[in-house]
């Protein structure tokens, strides 16, 4: 099939950007958004042309590290698919497509389609974590879980980390990944000691760096692992719960 | 631990000074503030039934509320009393609204240069901030007009009920009460859904229930309301 | 000939571990802080490693070139981890795991590493529920297991099917937790592009900053090098677009010695190609094995739909020729069994490049919601991949080129050639001999990282308390970053014709045909003859454009992929001296009447570890002989 690509090219962090024309032609419907783009590269390499820089990396849906805004949907029209794994069989023969970066103050545009997502590690080096020394733990069976609690914390850890939920988000606020993290750690026998700190803590970085939840949904439906905004709900509660147990412990 | 110091602050102001510092305390309490003003939308809605019931009912409904409570607090004590809490909830509200939209312009400071292809952000959701605003410029005329009868077009020493007529039997006054009440109605219907979502109430056997409440909610009291204006129209009350 | 000595300890295997461990000079508590350790790579292994030794006190330097440490590709791996913890007493013991996987690996491992291994499997889960990783629970809330590929008990830990995902992510949490109380210091988007060495120690690194191109020296007192497997090589394997070798290789050309580079494995159950332009192959977890049946046509000219193919003309031709394991055989016998199949001309799919896996008596049997808990995920990535749903129609699946046993040479203490300079997880050679079973990788990786290198790596440093250190000021490192830049301008200023991508593929293309699945002495002859006639063409004629002082992927990759060339030559040479079938090593000329593995223990019970010699054509080759004291040599038989 035969593409027109609107690429959104920008040559570093403050440089300007602008929307670039491309044809991608004899594309294979089996091939994946990525290959497409791979294809577009090395016709530009051929040309003498810088190829377009984009995320990837796993090339399986796992590592979290692609994303892009294809068609004014983050990852692309498919739900539940990230944009290595969006197939062209989705698109039509003569198609325009529009690629553009995630974009969000805590997201700096490094290059054309590349971001910088370290604000999340900033969460999660915030208190997204079990605190257990290196053989220091118990026997693994000493602590059951109810299989519904570790279901439920297993649906929550399933986020990879893209920030399709940032990048949908009307407000740029981070709210889907900081609770899928809250919720996979609050919801486990091990993660309750320091639940509360842990949780205040992310709030806060969450805050510094992203907007506020409006409770629009679009993170739920950009997500490609279906994480449920259920989940900010239970961040809410577990919130204002920590402020009244801090401050009661303080 | 690295996160001691969250316990610390919060020690040194108070709860809601602490709340209010996050911007998930300001969705909790523009959600409460919320909550109390549905709360009030339904009571406010239901007591204009008395419209139907007679001039009387209605009057004798507006001097009922003024001595509510009487005499254990003053004449209007009680109302007052409800008046101060309604315009905190209404001033936490927007102030709390303003300074999220703030926040959220800055953590997006460039737009989509593409078209957004929105998924399931619904066009009352997308449009809360003007909904707000226009209910809230409905509120001012809205006070103007029946509470201290400044834009009425009654002769003075009406009663409430002869306002109502006068002022419903204006076609544009009546056509801006339904676009405003259906703003209203937008505004509500986004509002009650979220308020789940912002005050944590969540349960995964109840969740799916939260969208027809929301919609149930605000078919009544958008009904009601919109009655009124339709109703002095048609002559039903006059 | 350097004799390569693996400081085994001695005394008998089951205490070995615990007697080095207090024959190891310890650093005291107080005195770590003083010490300062790279670690390169945050996969399982770097990640692990990187947050104990930070817990421990030692001053950390962390290197990544992903975004974020969260991404290493770890993360892929779908299906389990092994541990002996034989929680459902189905006979599972530290003796059958470190039997397994000796016998697995074809014994072309060494035996007191193995031990180890098994030892600490047990630990690991322990940490990693201590963690929150949130493992799949029965309904009591006890842990659930499942068996894998190539063993007869369960004793599989998985957490749905993104076992590596969460075990990454409960690693790299441990990270985090320590970089917030800053005794790691965390360097993402930054690449490893040499390793520094004066006076015959490894004292630190130069880097890129992928972002910014900033070349920098980074000294410390010992390296740890993470950074995975090289399967890349091939071009199309299962492992994510960045990973390399060259980290690794760059270790080898300054003196730390390669081991056994030619054992690759090549997965059984990966998703055809369909393409020529597929830029890398998807894996299928091997769990889907436990409740799949692989299959082809009996006849050569099958034209009836899948369905209508009746019971007794399917061929299950790995329950025919291995009857005890079934679908279950080690993963290089499985694939051969394929390959041997679609060369034979029953191959399925509209390229006839595949066999089915077929879930429909599975799910006649459990359920469709059973089959859905169990591999829900699996199957929905099948479908958004080949448009095929396996609920209906048998997945198609073909080997792929997915994990190497090779690596760098360590020995008992995971410590290179090059004093101070450690390799762990899949970077290093020492624990799957041949072959590695399923669900050991992870395994692996969290062993060196948790347990055994923050306990090692003591025995190195200790001695070095109050001695001077080296800093970046040392003329090598000068001399490293102007190496390293040179490289960068001659590629950008050759002004060729061709892509990177473009020469990766060919260069997949000679190492998969001649070096993959099945070697012959004739095939390897050609491949060395033609790598380097392909590598002069790359170098004369590659095109990298842009510039060095800005995020610019063609120069990142025109850097690995001449590592790749130089690897690939190596890779070939090794085969071609392994004069004997073993585990994923298959000479086509060492085999049995059947066509199985014919092994040579009298000649080549030994790792081959080749030296750099200054030229890609004339490595040395060393050789650490295989001594097992605990197990027999014996034919390794699935049937």
């Amino acid at each position: 099939m035969n593409l027109t690509l609107r690429v959104w090219r920008q040559a570093g962090p403050t440089a300007p950007g602008r929307f670039e024309t491309y044809e991608a032609n004899g594309v294979s419907e089996d091939s994946s958004f990525l290959e497409m783009l791979d294809g577009v590269n090395e016709e530009l390499v051929a040309a003498g042309e810088e190829p377009i820089e984009f995320m990837h990396d796993c090339r399986e849906g796992i590592c979290g590290t692609c994303g892009m805004m294809i068609n004014g949907q983050a990852h692309g029209p498919q739900a539940l698919t990230t944009a290595c794994q969006l197939h062209m069989r989705t698109f039509s023969d003569g198609d325009e497509i529009v690629v553009e970066p995630w974009r969000a103050a805590g997201f700096p545009i490094v290059k054309d389609l590349v971001v910088d997502r370290a604000a999340f590690d900033r969460i999660i080096e915030a208190g997204g974590y079990v605190s257990v020394e290196t053989g220091s733990a118990q026997d693994a069976n000493l602590i059951p879980v109810p299989k519904e609690s570790a279901d439920l914390a297993m649906d929550a850890a399933a986020c990879i980390g893209c920030g399709a939920c940032v990048a949908a988000c009307p407000n740029g606020a981070a709210q889907l990944f900081t609770s899928a993290k809250l919720m996979h750690l609050n919801s486990l026998p091990q993660g309750q000691p320091e639940r509360s700190e842990r949780t205040v803590a992310m709030v806060e970085v969450m805050e510094e760096h992203f907007g506020s939840c409006t409770n629009y949904g679009e993170c739920e439906a950009a997500c490609p692992k279906g994480i449920s905004i259920d989940f900010i709900a239970a961040m809410n509660r577990d919130h204002r719960r920590a402020l009244v147990r801090n401050r009661r412990s303080a | 631990m690295a996160t001691t110091t969250a316990p610390d602050r919060a020690a040194r102001s108070g709860f809601l000074l602490e709340l209010y510092r996050s911007a998930l305390g300001k969705k909790y309490l523009m959600a409460v503030s919320g909550l109390v003003w549905l709360g009030y939308v339904l009571a406010h809605m239901i007591g204009n039934l008395k419209l139907y019931q007679s001039p009387e009912a209605f009057n004798g409904y507006a001097e009922f509320l003024r001595r509510l409570l009487y005499p254990i607090l003053p004449e209007s004590g009680t109302l007052n009393l409800l008046r101060l809490v309604m315009i905190t909830a209404l001033v936490v509200h927007v102030v709390s609204a303003y300074q999220l939209t703030q926040m959220n312009r800055r953590a997006r400071p460039q737009r989509y240069e593409g078209p957004r292809d929105y998924v399931v952000a619904d066009f009352a959701a997308r449009t809360m901030r003007w909904t707000g605003v226009i209910v809230l410029l409905f509120m001012a005329y809205h006070l103007s007009d029946f509470l201290l009868g400044w834009v009425n077009p009654a002769p003075a020493g009406a009663t409430l009920y002869e306002k109502v007529v006068a002022s419903f039997s204006s076609v544009p006054i009546a056509a801006f009460y339904l676009v405003a009440n259906v703003a209203l109605g937008f505004h509500l219907f986004h509002g009650v859904w979220s308020l789940f979502q912002s005050m944590g109430w969540n349960n995964r056997r109840f969740n799916h229930l939260r969208r027809s409440l929301a919609i149930g909610f605000t078919a009544v009291v958008v009904g009601g309301n919109l009655s009124f204006p339709i109703a002095v129209q048609l002559g039903i009350i006059a | 000939m350097t004799v390569l000595d693996a400081k085994i300890p001695d005394g008998p295997i089951e205490s070995k571990w615990d007697d080095h461990r207090f024959a190891m000079r310890l650093v005291s508590p107080a005195n770590k802080r003083k010490f300062s350790v790279i670690v390169v790579g945050t996969g399982l292994a770097g990640a692990s490693a990187a947050a104990t030794m930070g817990e421990l006190g030692y001053q950390v330097k962390a290197f990544t070139f992903h975004d974020s440490a969260r991404r290493a590709h770890s993360i892929a791996a779908q299906g389990g981890i092994n541990a002996a913890k034989n929680y459902h007493g189905d006979g599972d013991s530290i003796y059958r795991l470190f039997y397994d996987t000796v016998k697995g690996g074809d014994f072309r491992s060494r035996e007191a590493n193995v031990y180890r291994l098994a030892q600490v499997s047990n630990n690991i889960i322990d940490q990693c529920v201590a963690q929150g990783v949130p493992f799949a629970r029965e309904y009591g809330g006890l842990l659930d297991n499942r068996s894998f590929g190539g063993a007869q008990v369960s004793r599989t830990f998985y957490a749905r099917g993104q076992t590596g995902q969460q075990l990454l992510l409960g690693a790299y949490q441990a990270l985090a937790a320590q970089v917030k109380k800053r005794t790691v210091e965390l360097h993402t988007k930054t690449e490893l592009l040499d390793i520094v060495v004066v006076d015959g120690r490894a004292v630190g690194i130069v880097t890129r900053n992928l972002h910014t191109g900033e070349i920098r020296s980074h000294a410390a007192d010992a390296v740890v090098l993470a950074t995975g497997g090289y399967s890349n090589v091939y071009f199309l394997s299962t492992n994510a677009m960045a990973c390399n070798t060259s980290a690794i290789w760059r270790a080898h050309r300054k003196g730390a010695m390669f081991a056994n580079p030619s054992f690759t494995q090549i997965h059984p159950t990966a998703i055809p190609t369909s393409d020529e332009f597929q830029s890398k192959l998807t894996l299928m977890s091997e769990s889907l094995r436990n409740d799949g049946r692989i299959w082809v046509p009996k006849d050569l000219d099958e034209q009836r739909a899948v369905a209508d193919i009746p019971e007794e003309d399917r061929d299950y031709f790995l329950e025919r020729r291995y009857p005890a394991f079934g679908n279950l055989a080690p993963r290089d016998i499985s694939s051969r069994a394929a390959k041997e199949r679609v060369d034979a001309g029953y191959g399925v799919g509209p390229m006839k490049n595949g066999v089915y896996l077929d879930f429909s008596e599975a799910i006649g049997r459990l359920g469709r919601d059973v089959i859905a808990e169990k591999y829900g995920n699996l199957f929905e990535m099948y479908e958004r991949i080949t448009g095929e749903n396996p609920y209906d129609v048998p997945m198609r699946i073909y080997p792929a080129p997915h994990y190497t046993m090779g690596g760098l040479w360590v020995d008992y203490e995971l410590q290179t050639t090059i004093p101070g300079l450690f390799a762990i997880g899949e970077a290093n050679f020492s624990d799957h001999g041949a072959n590695r079973l399923g669900a050991s990788a992870l395994m692996q990786g969290l062993a060196d990282g948790y347990f055994v290198l923050p306990a090692t790596i003591g025995n190195y440093l200790a001695p070095m308390l109050g001695k001077p250190k080296v800093d970046t000021t040392a003329p090598e490192f000068a001399e490293a970053e102007r190496a390293v830049q040179e490289q960068n301008d001659r590629f950008l200023r050759n002004n060729g014709t061709k892509s990177v991508d473009h020469y990766h593929r060919e260069l997949g293309r000679i190492v998969w045909d001649h070096c993959g699945m099945e070697r012959t002495r004739e095939g390897l002859e050609k491949a060395l003859s033609e790598i380097p006639t392909l590598r002069a063409e790359f170098e004369a004629n590659v095109r990298v454009p842009g510039s060095a002082d800005t995020l610019n992927s063609s120069l990142e990759k025109a850097g690995r992929v001449a590592d790749f060339f130089e690897l690939a030559e190596l890779m070939c040479r090794d085969a071609l001296v392994r004069e004997e079938s073993c585990g994923a090593h298959f000479r086509a000329e060492y085999q049995t009447e059947d066509g199985e593995a014919l092994r040579n223990d009298a000649d080549y019970a030994h790792v081959s570890a080749w030296e750099w010699s200054g030229d890609s054509a004339n490595p040395t080759e060393h050789r650490e002989q295989l001594e097992y004291e605990s197990v027999q040599f014996a034919t390794r038989s699935y049937k």
